[in-house]
Order: C-alpha cells, then sequence, then structure tokens
C-alpha cells in the first residue's frame, strides 16, 4: 500500500503566475491543494499614512502608484472624492474627456489581463498581441500628459490641460480598430480546446459567497451579478452614455473571462461616444481658491503668480466632513473615504482597493484544485500587488 | 433628509437606544451608534435591509479629539437598491476591542486584520487575527496618529514645504 503524506509548498513569492510579490503557501494532498494561505506586505508602502502629511494636491501622484495597470482610475476615484468634499461642479468637456481617458485605461488594464492570463496558461501569441495594443494607450497617455504611465491627468475641478489637436484622431482610429484586435484574441482562445480545458468550470464561485465575499467588479459579474457601479451609482456623466454590462452564468474562470472580453469592447463604444460628443470648452472649473491659475497667467501677471504659489504652498481648505467615493475600477470598486477636519491636508484617507478584497476568495475559488488550475485562478482575479499593499 | 432614509427609519424603530447620531453630508447618511450593539444592527441590515454588500472596514484615529480615541468605520451597499450607508461605532483607547463582523460577512476577515495591524484594535471572534500587512513581529500600530511618519527611532517628519 502507498502511503500519502501532506505536503506545504511556497508559491512566490517571486513565482512569474502571482503577478507580483504574493506569497501562497499552499498545502498539497498529491496534485490536490486543501489550503492556501496568502501572505502579502511585501511592498507596503504606507500610502495612507503619507497622505496626511500631504496637502490634498500632492497626494494625487501617490494615487496613481497604487494601481500602476490603471493609473486614471485611481487617480479619478481620490478626485472626485476630493470634489465632493468640495461641492465643486466640473466643466462638461474635462468631464467627457475623463470618461474617454478612464475608459481607455480599462482597455489597457484588461489588455495586460488578457496578455498575462493567456500566458499563464500558456498562450503566447495572445502575451504579444495585446502589448502591441496597449502600447497605442501608452503613446495617448504621453501625447496628453508626457508620461507613459503615472500620469497625473485630472485635478480637482478638471484637468491639468486641455488635450492636443491630434488626440482626437489617435483614440478614434484605435477604437476604430479594436474590436477587430478582440475577434484576433477570440479567435485564439474562446474555442481553443485546450483553453476551454483549463477555464471552463475551474474556480467556481457562487452569486451568494461573492457577494458575501466583497468580490467586486468583473469577477463578480462573472458570477452572475448584473451590477456595475458606472450604471448605477454613476459618476462624471457616465448616465448619458449606452453600454451593457456583461454578466456570466457558470461563475467559472471563463465566463470571467469573456465577461472581460465584452467589457472592452463595450468600452470602445462608449468612447465613440464620448468623442462625438466632445466640443471646445474651459477644462478647469471656475474655482479659484482650489485651481491653479492658466500658465500664461502666472507668467505673465503677479496676480496669477501669488495665486499659483498660494495654492502650491499652503494647498486650499477643504470643509470639515467625511465622504466615501467608489469607482469602477478595471478590478472592482475603487473606493477613497476622506474624513476632512476643515485643513488642507486630509485627516485620514482611506483606500478601498478591490484587488485586497478579491484576493481574499482565492481560497475558495481554487481549495480542491489542482496547482495548475491554481494558477488560472490568480490570473482571472486580475489582482495588482501594488494595491492589494498599498 | 437623513431622517427621511428607508434604513434610518428602521433602525430608529428597531435600535433607538443604541443610536448615538445620525448625519447626512453631501447625499451621505452616517449612523453612529454603540459599539455593543454593533453585531445586531449590521446583521439587521444585512437581513431585513438587503444591505448584502459589505464594502469596507476602516478605522479613524481622533487622537486627544474626541473623548474616545477611535472610531470604526462600516461601509456598507445594497445590491437590489443601490444606495449606501455607513455605520460608525466609537472604541476608546482602555477597552481597545469590538466584535468582529465575520459572523456577518465573510469580507470583514482580511479587512479587519489590516484594522488590527495598522490600528491596533482587537476584534473579538475573529477567526484568524494575525498582522497582515507588516511583519509578524513588527512593533507598534502604523496608521495611530502618535506613531511617527518615518518609523519610530527618527527625526519627525517636517513636511517637503515647512
Amino acid at each position: 500500500m502507498a502511503t500519502t503524506e501532506k505536503m506545504t509548498l511556497n508559491m512566490g513569492p517571486q513565482h512569474p503566475s502571482t503577478h507580483g510579490v504574493l506569497r501562497l503557501v499552499l498545502e498539497l494532498d498529491g496534485e490536490v491543494i486543501t489550503k492556501i494561505t496568502p501572505d502579502i506586505g511585501y511592498l507596503h508602502r504606507g500610502v495612507e499614512k503619507l497622505s496626511e502629511y500631504r496637502t490634498y494636491h500632492q497626494v494625487l501622484p501617490l494615487t496613481d502608484r497604487l494601481d500602476y495597470l490603471a493609473p486614471m482610475h485611481n487617480n479619478l476615484g481620490y478626485i472626485l472624492a476630493v470634489e465632493k468634499l468640495l461641492d465643486i461642479q466640473v466643466p462638461e468637456r474635462a468631464q467627457t474627456i475623463r470618461i474617454i481617458m478612464a475608459e481607455l485605461t480599462r482597455l489597457e488594464s484588461h489588455l495586460v489581463w488578457i496578455a498575462c492570463h493567456a500566458l499563464d496558461i500558456g498562450a503566447m501569441t495572445v502575451f504579444i498581441y495585446a502589448f502591441r495594443e496597449r502600447e497605442v494607450v501608452m503613446e495617448t497617455y504621453e501625447l496628453i500628459s508626457g508620461a507613459r504611465m503615472t500620469s497625473n491627468f485630472f485635478r480637482a475641478g478638471g484637468l491639468s490641460q486641455d488635450v492636443p489637436p491630434e488626440f482626437e484622431k489617435k483614440v478614434r482610429d484605435f477604437v476604430d480598430s479594436m474590436p477587430g484586435f478582440l475577434d484576433q484574441y477570440e479567435g485564439l482562445l474562446t474555442t481553443n480546446p485546450i483553453w476551454l480545458k483549463r477555464t471552463v468550470g475551474n474556480g467556481i464561485i457562487s452569486a451568494e459567497d461573492a457577494i458575501d465575499m466583497g468580490i467586486t467588479g468583473p469577477a463578480l459579474r462573472g458570477s452572475g451579478v448584473d451590477w456595475d457601479l458606472r450604471r448605477d451609482n454613476p459618476y462624471s456623466g457616465y448616465e448619458g452614455y449606452q453600454f451593457q454590462i456583461p454578466v456570466g452564468e457558470n461563475c467559472d474562470t471563463f465566463d470571467r473571462y469573456k465577461v472581460r472580453l465584452v467589457e472592452m469592447r463595450e468600452a470602445c463604444k462608449i468612447i465613440t461616444q464620448a468623442l462625438d460628443r466632445l466640443k471646445p470648452g474651459p477644462v478647469l472649473a471656475d474655482c479659484p481658491q482650489v485651481c491653479y491659475p492658466p500658465k500664461e497667467s502666472v507668467y505673465n501677471s503677479i496676480e496669477g503668480l501669488i495665486h499659483h504659489f498660494k495654492i502650491a504652498s499652503e494647498g486650499y481648505p477643504v470643509p470639515e466632513g467625511e465622504v466615501y467615493q467608489g469607482v469602477e475600477n478595471p478590478k472592482g470598486e475603487l473606493g477613497y473615504y476622506i474624513v476632512s477636519d476643515g485643513s488642507s491636508k486630509p485627516y485620514r484617507m482611506r483606500i478601498r482597493p478591490p484587488s485586497f478584497v478579491n484576493l481574499q476568495a482565492i481560497e475558495k475559488m481554487a481549495k480542491g484544485s489542482m496547482i495548475a488550475d491554481l494558477v488560472a485562478v490568480i490570473g482571472t482575479l486580475d489582482i495588482v500587488l501594488g494595491e492589494i499593499d498599498r | 433628509m437623513a431622517e427621511n432614509n428607508r434604513a434610518v427609519v428602521k433602525l430608529k424603530e428597531k435600535f433607538a437606544s443604541s443610536i448615538i447620531e445620525v448625519v447626512e453630508f453631501r447625499g451621505e447618511v452616517t449612523v453612529t451608534i454603540k459599539k455593543q450593539d454593533l453585531l445586531a444592527v449590521l446583521g439587521f441590515l444585512k437581513q431585513s435591509l438587503q444591505y448584502n454588500l459589505l464594502t469596507d472596514v476602516t478605522a479613524i484615529d481622533y487622537l486627544g479629539k474626541k473623548e474616545e480615541r477611535f472610531m470604526m468605520v462600516y461601509q456598507l451597499y445594497s445590491i437590489p437598491n443601490k444606495d449606501r450607508l455607513r455605520i460608525k461605532a466609537a472604541v476608546s483607547e482602555e477597552e481597545c476591542r469590538i466584535e468582529s463582523a465575520t459572523q456577518v460577512w465573510a469580507t470583514a476577515n482580511w479587512l479587519e486584520r489590516e484594522v488590527y495591524d495598522l490600528f491596533g484594535i482587537t476584534f473579538d471572534n475573529h477567526p484568524d487575527l494575525r498582522r497582515i500587512l507588516m511583519t509578524p513581529d513588527w512593533e507598534g500600530y502604523p496608521l495611530r496618529k502618535d506613531y511617527p511618519l518615518q518609523g519610530p527611532g527618527r527625526e519627525p517628519y517636517k513636511g517637503r514645504l515647512s
């Protein structure tokens, strides 16, 4: 008679399929996982603590470093929370550009997700293709903000500057060609027997369990819960756009893959609608206490210089109170909870990271399956460790 | 406005004695309750009022500003009704513990571990209360207001602009 013995295996912190410094302590019975203990915290930078020592304006560059695949969404959530505290209105052009950039960011994040997810399971071509498309989004970032990743493009009250004239054509060309690229990926994966064997029926989590575990975003919609903050608690004018919310039926890895692919197609539609209604106009609210003056006024007038210096050195006071603002990040609900004591620095800023909460469900999703399936489950959760550890 | 909120009306009927304060700010309703009734209130909100998603659990340190030092904050969301509610409960420094919400939502597990790790608030009946972001042998609780920004034993941070 063969005797069996339980085995403990460390997966990570430098395992390629954990997408960052994540360590999973696996207890194995043969190849079957009996227990998963995630160990996180390797990247903890204390962003929440740092925010308490900076003015509201200075916090912004910290936020886009959390989720480096969706920097604009992180900026957007923070800026919307600050605007809610200040109670200021954003001009329409700024709102429309925000939506274009947010949806481009969603495309970018999902492109990296499909690239890495496919590579984890063994499909290399998709990886190269998706990074080719992502490059266009990176170029758009560079075009509008000068940076390819940490854009810092949004400001309380609007945008840091207007977009250049060539922006519109570049984005329109990209979203027009994107559905064709998505067909390419689907042609490589959706009916591929190896892909189906690795994803269908793997990592199942029911809708009740998913809600109980607090999962949000595409991972929740893959379990059949029809809920999207863009439609249900709209922000930045999302209520004026037509788009579908895809939901899954079988709650498995394949459904989450399908949901994200449909989301990418819908993001293209939203961007097209936004481009159609993009009208000339101001991109910063008329709110001199909060918004920086235009650069020509800073360079050419003493009032403008004083105004700029005052906001840069002291920041702006924010009314006392507390707000929570959630946005539909590509990974799920990203929330900023800011407590203000009336000064120019946040008294407490809490970031509700979607990846952190989603990762918690990994044990429920992967327990009882093979080690090789765990790789597919991690991939389908689309975690970013920078956001988990903050 | 806050008085007309569906949840606030029901909570006032059922838990009149445990509600300390109801505030509405920028359209968001915050209900402060006594900490011994936390589980009853959260359970009631989940079962009867369809606040089925626990979005976030966090804490605030009001060092020297309020009588009771810590404030626990629970952000609830109702997927069927699409509305939010914030529940708060004060925790004093002397008795730095509160019942764990894991008995109502599984989500609370890691979120409470994070609060324990960074604020030092203990959660009773939590299944697995360990540090999560800091190493197990870490001393102090980094998000407390009396914990220096650059860690213990260093010059205090003066700010980039002062």
